[in-house]
């Protein structure tokens, strides 16, 4: 079994806005996807339908072996812990020190202190800001803030990385390094990634399979694919 | 085990947030404590009125008159009856003599007529109270009916409307109290909604963290308890200073002596039971509410 199955799903908001329309997917445990788009394309409905954000219309949505569709709210919670999420806006806690951002989760989970430092300390490492536990997210920069984002979403060893445009409030310099990270989790972790993004420069340059979502329709999916959105249509 | 760890994080990250949040949270206890004051002012002046009523309750009595040729064996049997009755509380004797010396002190101008009569035309009488003023008119008709009985009497009309209006201030006062609680109730809530939804980020990311629902909610739900305590002391406080204040001050009766005030000790032990108890339960069923709004469940 895949360990992202998605069988001709559709999803219909209340407003009848169409966010996807009878999308197949599947997505092997450890692969590196990117999702690209234009805007309101339903790159983010689908991300969306990952994390049980939204509930889809009709259709299956299997993440992780748990079907997404028919998980109740009540029961979200479940599949959250087994998947970390990264977003454009951070969303960090600003009164909550670095290293409480990232034990946030943890701590809500019932876990030990002494189980939630070498966690907490591991992810940081993995991002590179060991030595900032104590700083403020105020007196972070926009990508070590994200790196802060990336640790709170690995600190409990996800098996899935859902990235919302993680890039698309930094400069090149500082979306390359945050690549660099989400790829080292990829490799070294094995965790499976699935971004949305409109960067073409780190989809050109990082050679990974592209799906193309327009519409609400996927339009394209290859392996080591580029970002050619208007290609396509 | 996890499940006291959680609940232990619950209250000292309740504890936590209302000082991290300290605007908000002095926002809230003013709220909640400027909204119970009124809530202690009503119950405090509702205990006065109810035991000014009860007071004058107890001092209607029912005035048994006796018929002239009633012996003494047989006014003892009359008062022994009387005892006997369900609803008896006490009762006093007035002999027709004693009617006599009252009325030449009270009648000026009648006093030399009343000494001259050679024989005294008045009735022996006896004063009974009853335990409940709802039974005043079949304890009188009872006694009427005994032999040697003239007549008995309560003032039926004015004291059954007097009783009338006294219920009609009961119930009146019952209900300002109950819908000052729920305005309060309601004040609280919001303003705890307030606090919650300064915080909708946190409960979004606790969410996206994979933290139950229960998890989530119980750390707001102990902020709205203590807010609701902390809030509610400050009218308690201020209900038994000023209380025993206006007590002392009036020596526990206003209107010389005509209105006797509830003693301190009997009526602040409750109100200050009830404004805690409203305090914290509002404060936790805000929280549980406004909560609930962020929470698809």
């Amino acid at each position: 079994m895949k360990f992202i199955d998605i069988k001709k799903c559709s999803k219909v908001y209340k407003n009848g806005v169409t966010g996807i329309a009878d999308l197949d997917l599947e997505i092997d445990r450890g692969e590196f996807v990117f999702i690209i788009g234009t805007t309101a394309s339903g790159k983010s409905t689908l991300i969306k339908l990952l994390y049980r954000e939204e509930k889809p219309t009709k259709g299956m949505v299997i993440v992780g072996g748990i079907n997404v569709a028919k998980l109740r709210n009540s029961k979200v919670y479940k599949l959250r812990r087994k998947l970390g999420v990264v977003f454009q806006d951070f969303k960090l806690l600003p009164k909550l020190t670095v290293y409480e951002n990232v034990a946030y989760g943890l701590n809500t989970l019932g876990l030990k202190g002494s189980e939630i430092k070498p966690k907490v300390m591991e992810a940081l490492e993995h991002v590179g800001l060991k030595d900032k536990t104590r700083s403020f997210p105020n007196q972070l920069s926009g990508g070590e803030q994200q790196r802060v984002c990336i640790a709170r979403a690995i600190v409990n060893n996800p098996k899935l990385l859902i990235c919302d445009e993680p890039t698309g409030n930094l400069d090149p310099d500082t979306s390359k390094e945050i690549m660099d990270v989400i790829e080292k989790i990829n490799k070294e972790l094995k965790t499976t990634v699935v971004m949305a993004t409109h960067d073409k420069d780190i989809v050109n340059r990082m050679k990974k399979r592209v799906i193309t979502i327009e519409n609400g329709i996927k339009v394209s999916d290859k392996m080591k694919g580029s970002y050619k959105v208007h290609e396509s249509n | 085990m996890r499940a006291i760890r959680i609940l232990v994080r619950s209250i000292r990250d309740a504890f936590k947030s209302v000082f991290r949040n300290f605007s908000l949270s002095i926002a809230s206890i003013a709220c909640i404590a400027i909204t119970l004051i009124l809530v202690a002012i009503s119950l405090a002046l509702s205990s006065n009125v109810n035991h000014f009523t009860q007071n004058i309750e107890k001092e209607l009595s029912i005035v048994v008159y006796l018929k002239q040729d009633v012996d003494e064996n047989r006014k003892n049997e009359i008062e022994k009856e009387i005892k006997h009755m369900a609803s008896f509380d006490s009762l006093e004797f007035k002999s027709k003599d004693d009617w006599k010396k009252e009325m030449e002190q009270s009648l000026t101008g009648l006093e030399d007529v009343i000494k001259e009569m050679d024989s005294n035309p008045l009735y022996d009488s006896i004063l009974v109270k009853v335990k409940n003023s709802s039974d005043l008119n079949a304890t009188t008709n009872a006694i009427s009916e005994l032999e040697g009985v003239e007549s008995a009497n309560y003032g039926k009309d004015s004291v059954d409307q007097l009783l009338i209006i006294f219920k009609v201030i009961e119930k009146a006062m019952l209900v300002i109290v109950v819908a000052l609680i729920l305005v309060t109730a309601f004040l609280i809530s919001n303003t705890i909604k307030l606090t919650i939804y300064s915080r909708r980020n946190e409960i979004e990311i606790m969410r996206l963290v994979g933290t139950s629902n229960t998890a989530i909610k119980l750390p707001f739900e102990f902020e709205g308890l203590f807010l609701g305590l902390i809030g509610s002391i400050i009218p308690v406080l201020i209900a038994i200073y000023s209380y025993i204040i206006v007590y002392d001050h009036f020596d526990g009766y206003l209107f010389s002596h005509m209105i006797e005030l509830v003693k301190p000790n009997e009526l602040l032990v409750y109100v200050s039971l009830i404004l805690v108890a409203i305090g914290g339960a509002v404060g936790m069923v805000g929280s549980w509410h406004a909560v609930r709004k962020y929470l698809k469940i």
